[in-house]
């Protein structure tokens, strides 16, 4: 029996059952942040920087405080000014700490000024324009090069300032994160090669879009304490946060996450917390903070743009020599995720292929444009539109099909890496070496799903419509390694139901469902037996939230061992019941038998007698979860486009995305992960982008003018789930979240390439940029 | 600043009601204020459809509507839907083909659904994607939405014939 094959035998795992809360999703019933606002809530809003980069000299609230409606107004002047960092990651955080809750600087247009609690909306919009605020106008930077340039103006000048933890750090010069590595020569490589290749590209700016937009509300308790009911994919780190922030003790504070609608990372960053719970301990009332769309561009977090330098040797039997990849990420006005998106950028991409000679260079710089932040994917998105495209052009170089170039190079199971060690998130990463790995059969399944062998030389095409297909390859990671953790807590109730407690957040992934599936089958229950309750600071134990493609994998296996001891505990109670040793007893379809079968007890009983009857506990297991491995899942994807040479128009008309993430734990939700995030790649690669003004003003805020794709612009997209057993993973899961939106960008540019012969080193492929590459190709 | 209030009647899920108002609320605002918060707030500028309901049988953004501009119409909300002991047909399917992840979007496609099934007949994919294109998902890629969109349209089209629509005409 192949390994794999053992995710059979599961009765619970490798099932599709029904996501637990979708019926509750589906009949409307209140779910969401905004749905439990308390009679006589607080609206707030915010005065947001019109400017890029400006001091604010004079900021007079007083005129607006006296306004009708208004119980409180936050500014620099009357809130403490604690340096934090608003990224929700672990602690010591490796971002720097460069933000306030309001400050007398101003970095970015959508940059906080001053905030007012009223009463109604309204009242709420009159008072912020009562607000008198003067400006001393900075010069501002708005390009990587600005940044970098000697004697650029500073946009962390505060005294302030620092990073947590001993990484490079200059603000003076505009720089947040600088990691370097090198394994063999890449000068020795590059000698050795027939071919050097030598590229830069460019990828854009793009948000989230979750059709939820960042919400938060805060109210005391009638103890004192401040309840955070918020759209958050951190709860714990949010608690730590807000009280470092706000200077009072994570003990006075509890986050709830209730359900919440889509975050894709952006809701991995403290954004609103602080002020709502400010706001709360300032008025004693309720406040709901709800960014609107045009906030949620402007202000919300996005993905960090690159510019990648790429340089390769290959030989002309197709072994790759030498890499180097140099990124150098924008970052905008705060450094949250900076450094760690940079160092995934190399860390989750370069492990990829066999080469001996592999140099990695990642910087990070301020701008005064939006801010980044983890944005599913978390630069293996931007790094492999670089690498997978050039994969295709050295492939092309040594005359090899890009398939069986991608074929000969890429990791097999039991392979390392030394990029695993160089690069971790903000100290050395883990040696590891690849178990789980099925990305030759996803290579083959999906070459033949898309029909690669019809696949020809774009030199032979000619019309108007141009058709071409490409493909690439794909890794990601599952949770980080030696940093993070999950926990879990599983109780027994007298109908043998369970009570399955995380910190673990589900944000609308379907984790709470995927962690029940997990517990359930460790018991020898049933899924619908578990009572999911999830992400609350106050019940739930321990988790870091959800990140890094983490949770089915790391609090997944937390909660298997939890389940685990809860079932030695119902083993003993059920042998003693009936009289045998607990060596004597197995669990099967919720009871306990003898080995013979001839006799049972059932969970029920087992709970009623351990909390009623004799020698009474609590059957209850408690359980916590490290890793020392970051297994990555693998993905192939492959894209059939037609491009009009007239317009310079690509439609996507067929995509394939398999993926290997080991055991699926729920196949449906899996698929679901793959198709949604696949389909949400072929938008950024196609439409997405910010435009801004000169003034550094994002221009497109609305979904009418930054285009995510509808029910009629999706084209069909089928996902293959390929099984492979990841053995340190709970019943061989390992993360099947983020990886797939890396693929649309290069697997869309190399079929536009395969149709045209036109390579776009830059993205989205609008039609513009499209035509013009068309217009510069030598036939 | 003055306080104008007024007050707005209609037809709310086969409830006659009324409810005191602004001439500047918003449809949304007031049902979510009434307690029909199964109808989301997405964008407010009339693009996600987070926000539809039908109004005399055509799905509209609640967010984009005046309250007063419901006066004597008939509203119906994800509420009238469907209920766990009998929810509703695209209920159903979408729960069973996982098309629910995050859910926010989708009281919003159920309505938009509702008016696709009882407006047009013999519904194409052609004329359902036209329906639905003012909805946005960003969890799902469309792809189990539409396989539960085309299971339902395909069940009401085996089912013998209703009687007229609940929704009226226009």
């Amino acid at each position: 029996m192949k390994r794999h094959e053992l995710a059979k035998n599961f009765k619970q795992v490798n099932t599709s059952v029904t996501k637990i809360d979708a019926m509750q999703l589906a009949l409307g019933k209140d779910s969401y942040v905004a749905d439990f606002l308390p009679a006589g809530a607080l609206v707030i809003k915010m005065l947001w920087s019109p400017h890029a980069h400006a001091r604010i000299k004079k900021l007079d609230v007083s005129k607006a405080e006296k306004m009708p409606g208004v119980k409180c107004v936050l500014w620099h002047g009357n809130v403490p000014r604690i340096v934090h960092c608003t990224a929700g990651q672990g602690f010591p955080e490796p971002s720097p700490y460069d933000t306030f809750m309001f400050d007398n600087k101003v970095r970015f247009v959508g940059d906080r000024v001053a905030a007012v609690a009223a009463e109604t909306e309204e009242q709420a919009l009159a008072a912020l324009e009562a607000i008198k605020v003067e400006y001393e106008l900075l010069k501002p930077v708005f390009t990587l090069a600005e940044a970098m340039a000697p004697g650029a103006p500073v946009i962390h000048d505060e005294p302030e300032a620092h990073v947590p933890i001993p990484i490079t750090y200059e603000p003076k010069k505009n720089l947040v994160a600088h990691v370097a590595c090198e394994a063999g020569s890449f000068k020795k490589g590059m000698a050795e090669a027939d071919f050097t290749f030598d590229e830069t590209y460019e990828t854009p700016y793009a948000q989230h879009c979750p059709i939820e937009p960042y919400t938060s509300m805060a109210q005391m308790t009638p103890a004192g304490r401040i309840l955070i009911t918020t759209s958050t994919q951190v709860p714990f780190h949010c608690r730590r946060i807000v009280a470092r922030t706000l200077g009072i003790p994570v003990q006075k504070i509890r986050v709830v996450k209730p359900r919440i609608g889509g975050g894709f990372g952006c809701k991995q960053e403290i954004l609103l917390e602080d002020v709502t719970a400010m706001f709360a301990l300032r008025t004693g009332r309720p406040c709901l903070w709800r960014f609107d769309r045009e906030e949620t561009f402007r202000t919300g977090r996005t993905r960090h743009p690159f510019h990648i330098r790429l340089r390769t040797g290959v030989k002309k039997d197709g072994t790759i020599t030498a890499i180097a990849l140099e990124c150098i990420n924008n970052t905008g006005a705060y450094g949250g995720h900076g450094l760690t998106v940079v160092s995934c950028s190399g860390g989750k991409t370069l492990p990829l292929y066999h080469c001996d000679n592999i140099l990695f260079d990642g910087k990070s710089y301020y701008t005064n444009l939006p801010v980044g932040g983890a944005y599913r994917g978390f630069g293996a998105t931007q790094a492999f539109f670089a690498i997978e495209s050039l994969m295709d052009h050295m492939a092309e170089a040594i005359g090899m099909d890009p398939l069986k170039f991608r074929q000969l190079n890429h990791i097999r199971p039991g392979e390392g890496s030394p990029i695993f060690q160089a690069l971790g998130e903000g100290r050395e990463g883990v040696p590891m070496t690849v178990g789980s790995n099925a990305l030759g059969e996803c290579i083959v399944q999906g070459a033949e799903a898309a029909g690669w062998e019809k696949r020809q030389d774009w030199r032979g095409k000619t019309g108007r419509y141009r058709r071409g297909i490409g493909m690439c390859c794909l890794m990601q990671g599952s949770s980080i390694p030696d940093i993070d953790m999950g926990a879990a807590t599983i109780k027994i109730n007298e109908d043998g139901s369970f009570n399955l407690n995380v910190g673990a957040t589900d944000l609308g992934t379907g984790s709470d469902t995927v962690l029940a599936q997990i517990a359930a089958e460790e018991l020898e229950t049933a899924t619908d037996k578990m009572i999911v309750y999830s992400s609350d600071t106050d019940m739930t134990p321990f988790d870091v939230g959800a990140y890094a493609s983490s949770t089915t994998y790391l609090s997944g296996e937390a909660v298997r061992k939890a389940a685990a001891e809860a079932k030695r505990q119902i083993l003993a109670t059920g042998a003693e019941m009936l009289g045998v040793l607990p060596e004597e007893v197995h669990c099967e379809d919720s009871h306990v038998l003898t080995r013979d079968g001839s006799k049972k007890v059932s969970y029920s009983d087992i709970a009623n007698y351990s909390l009623y009857q004799k020698n009474q506990y609590q059957i209850i297991g408690t359980a916590s979860h490290i890793t020392k491995k970051s297994p990555p899942p693998f993905a192939a994807h492959f894209a059939e486009v037609e491009v009009d040479t007239l317009t310079g128009f690509v439609k996507v008309l067929n995509y394939v995305a398999t993926i290997d993430c080991g055991t699926a734990v729920n196949p449906t939700l899996c698929e679901g992960q793959t198709e949604g995030g696949t389909l949400n790649g072929i938008s950024y690669a196609l439409t997405e982008e910010y435009l801004f003004d000169g003034k550094g003003k994002m221009q497109n805020a609305s979904f009418a003018d930054y285009h995510i794709y509808s029910m009629r612009d999706r084209p069909p997209v089928k996902a293959i789930l390929v099984p492979s057993y990841e053995d340190t993973g709970p019943f061989g899961a390992k993360s099947v979240s983020e990886i797939c939106i890396n693929g649309p960008a290069p697997a869309i540019g190399n079929a536009i390439y395969n149709a045209t012969g036109a390579r776009l080193n830059e993205f989205p492929f609008t039609p513009e940029k499209v035509l013009k590459a068309i217009k510069s190709v030598k036939r | 600043m003055k306080t104008n209030t007024c007050s707005v009647s209609f037809s709310i899920n086969g409830e006659k009601k009324t409810f005191a108002t602004r001439p500047d609320e918003k449809l949304l605002d007031l049902l979510r204020r009434e307690g029909y918060k199964g109808t989301k707030y997405g964008c407010g500028q009339g693009t996600c459809g987070a926000c539809t309901v039908i109004m005399d049988g055509r799905a509209v953004y609640a967010c984009l509507l005046y309250a007063m501009q419901a006066e004597g119409r008939k509203v119906r909300t994800i509420e009238s839907m469907g209920t766990y002991d009998k929810p509703a047909p695209i209920q159903q399917e979408l729960v069973a083909a996982g098309a629910v992840q995050c859910g926010y979007c989708i009281p919003g496609i159920i309505m938009s659904a509702t008016a696709l099934m009882e407006t047009e007949k013999d519904i194409s994919d052609e004329v359902a994607k036209e329906y639905m294109d003012g909805n946005l998902c960003r969890c799902t890629g469309y792809e189990k939405i539409w396989v539960a969109l085309r299971r339902t349209l395909d069940r009401a089209a085996a089912e013998p014939k209703k009687k007229a629509s609940k929704g009226g005409k226009k």
